[in-house]
């Protein structure tokens, strides 16, 4: 952009923030403690998206972290955990694919996502991802559905015999149907995301692990259950440490994690997610109800996490401090520098 | 960046100097775009209606926003072109308005915009909804003029208005994230939804970075200008552009266009509006330039515009590294926690 003008100074259209600082002391990029707008309008389109793409975050990760853990249970003889694991694989894996579904503005061309592959999209590659992912869960699941007097039948038997391969295979894919929302979402002008692509991604797998682990925790019995503790530990810690450190790296970004409805739910979320974390190292091996309970606590943390998430960046699309602020920053350093650094 | 263009590599970000052989267009058009010349806008709105009739884009309503005669908000579903209206307590360049200084009160500027911005926050997407369907932002309620105050108060003044349209950028958000292949670069450079393919996913309307598209809740499917798509095709310039009664809006080439913006912007300079300046016309920013561009007389955000936009593909590459790593980390620790529990 050239610039033409003088630098006169017109204190029209000028907006006084509260000024912004990180925790630490340290100063913000961000010269001018005022931004100038249209009318406070926003300048990019908030999402139009509703509370079921935030619900297909959590149900997504959740399937894929249970499609591992079942296929991690047949793999080691825990059939219990198998069972309870390809189930809840399958169930979240169903209200994924509503929630996506429906939240199409026209839902009975769902199919259009299928006529191209394109890498520039994480849409794309996440269709799929699911696509290639979904039927080894409906198969391993199956397994796990096939009544007793039907297993001897041929189609009892086919079942009985692809479910091993194919449950691997989807467990194969799983870790990227739990990322790839991550790279989906850090795609977008929305800056709570794109400025935050490169902790979303552990953010997620952490969750995905946690809640996973957290179900499994619910539904297995406790002498099965060791593997998914196991999980959820690694998951809650991960999802907990990346949370904060997203809080501290995005500058002024950050006030949108940090404020509102979105704080709100991940504040929620790391309390109970830690809650759940001490549970599951204190006492989820020794009693069932503590494994229920912490359990219940991790899927909870997990489902507000990604609605904490999923509002940051909606909160940050209709603020235009959000847009205006940090690329006024940006110009600035690269004024002030060579002249050759790109954002 | 090196900024060598290699035949049949999809680019992602930096210079490109022939987006639509880029697209796999083998023999086409020269790039086409509209250099917009604010100085000479007048606000008339014509380029408003040119482009609802031509295009049969649907009444978004007719709504007093507050917005000095700003009354379609913003650029949406159901908005192509949008006319922006600000009003300033200075002058124009060397201007002189002649009411400094006159017993006539205080300005209504600053009331009006405190009183449409806490509006604004209102409203369900953050005022994201203009020109898309009907929100009541209530009138500002100015007092009396000299009601308050006297001639102390007085302001200058000036008025800038401006047409703001989809900027057909050279490196497409939207174009880049959509999963369908609606949207796709055209022969002439731009960039167009297919209708009969969109289903409304609304991965575009988060990827633009100046918050053009967007859903139209009444079909469900995304919606933005097609720079007259099927006019070009006739050998006809966009409607916008026909009916411009100024030559505010001015549509060709896009080469010839940059040309005649970097000759205009000159002779304002010459002419003492040193504000003037061109936005979008750079083949190096963010978004690899647009083949809509302007020419601005103040800062590109009091116009709504972002003053740096990039497109967020630029960072493809690193997302899915990282996205890459976290799969790593969550497939050791998957591995781990079975081979620590052992076989049963």
């Amino acid at each position: 952009m050239t610039q033409g003008g003088d630098g006169r100074a017109l204190e029209t259209g000028t907006r006084t923030f509260a000024r912004s600082r990180r925790g630490r002391g340290e100063e913000l990029m961000v010269p001018p403690a005022e931004f100038r707008s249209y009318y406070g309008r926003p300048v990019l389109k908030p999402p139009v998206w509703e509370w079921k793409i935030a619900a297909y975050l959590f149900t997504g990760g959740l399937s894929a972290g249970s499609a591992v853990l079942g296929a991690g249970a047949e793999l080691t003889g825990r059939p219990a955990l198998r069972r309870a694991g390809w189930l809840s694989a399958l169930a979240s894996l169903l209200a994924s694919t509503y929630f996506l579904v429906s939240d199409l503005g026209r839902p009975e061309r769902f199919h259009h996502m299928l006529r191209v592959a394109k890498p520039t999209s994480p849409m794309s590659v996440g269709t799929w991802v699911l696509t290639a992912y979904a039927p080894g869960v409906g198969i391993a699941a199956m397994r796990e559905l096939v009544p007793t007097r039907w297993r001897t039948t041929l189609p009892g038997r086919l079942v009985r015999r692809a479910a091993r391969p194919a449950g691997l295979a989807a467990a194969a894919l799983a870790p990227a149907v739990a990322s790839y929302p991550a790279v989906l979402l850090s795609q977008t002008a929305a800056p709570a995301w794109h400025e935050a692509r490169r902790e979303l991604p552990f953010l997620f797998t952490g969750s995905a692990a946690a809640t996973a682990g957290g179900l499994a925790m619910v539904l297995a019995p406790r002498g099965e259950a060791g593997p998914a503790r196991g999980l959820a530990v690694y998951g809650a810690i991960q999802e907990l440490v990346a949370s904060r450190v997203l809080e501290e790296r995005l500058d002024l970004v950050a006030q949108a994690y940090r404020t509102g409805k979105a704080h709100q739910l991940r504040h929620a979320s790391e309390l109970l997610t830690a809650g759940g974390l001490a549970g599951t190292l204190l006492g989820a091996g020794r009693s069932r109800t503590v494994a229920v309970a912490s359990g219940a606590a991790l899927l909870a943390g997990g489902a507000l996490q990604r609605f904490g998430v999923f509002e940051a960046g909606v909160a940050s699309t209709k603020d235009p401090r959000y847009v205006i602020e940090p690329q006024r920053a940006r110009m600035a350093q690269r004024d002030a520098g060579s002249g050759s650094a790109a954002g | 960046m090196s900024t060598d263009h290699e035949p049949g590599r999809h680019r992602l970000y930096g210079r490109l100097d022939d987006p639509a052989a880029d697209a796999g267009h083998v023999e086409h058009p020269p790039r086409v775009g509209f250099f917009t010349d604010t100085s000479v806008c007048i606000g008339c709105k014509a380029c408003e209606v040119a482009c609802k009739e031509w295009n049969l884009v649907p009444d978004d309503g007719m709504n007093l926003l507050g917005m000095s005669l700003d009354n379609s908000g913003m650029l949406g579903a159901n908005t192509w072109r949008h006319v922006a209206f600000i009003e300033r307590e200075a002058p124009l360049g060397g201007q002189v308005s002649g009411v400094e200084g006159m017993p006539t009160g205080a300005s209504g500027v600053a009331h009006m915009e405190a009183t449409v911005a806490a509006g604004l926050r209102d409203t369900e997407r953050g005022g994201g909804e203009l020109g898309t369907t009907t929100v009541d932002l209530g009138m500002p309620s100015l007092s009396l003029p000299g009601a308050a105050t006297g001639a102390e108060s007085r302001t200058d003044f000036s008025w800038l208005m401006m047409s703001d349209v989809c900027k057909h950028c050279t490196h497409a958000a939207c174009l880049d994230v959509c999963p369908t292949g609606a949207l796709f670069r055209t022969e002439f450079g731009t960039v167009v939804v297919q209708q009969d393919i969109c289903n409304g996913c609304g991965y575009c309307v988060s990827g633009c970075p100046f918050g053009v598209i967007d859903r139209r809740p009444q079909d469900g499917r995304a919606n933005k200008c097609t720079l007259c798509y099927d006019r070009l095709q006739d050998g006809l310039e966009p409607a916008c552009a026909k009916a411009c009664p100024t030559e505010s809006i001015q549509f060709g080439p896009l080469d010839e266009l940059r040309e005649r913006a970097a000759a205009r912007v000159e002779q304002l300079h010459e002419r003492g509006v040193p504000e003037a300046r061109l936005y979008g016309e750079d083949p190096d920013d963010g978004i690899g330039g647009s083949a809509a561009f302007f020419l601005l007389l103040d800062e590109p955000e009091v116009y709504g515009l972002p003053p740096d936009p990039i497109v967020a593909s630029r960072d493809l590459v690193d997302m899915w590294r990282h996205a890459g790593a976290a799969c790593a980390a969550f497939v050791t620790a998957a591995v781990a926690v079975f081979v620590a529990a052992g076989r049963r």
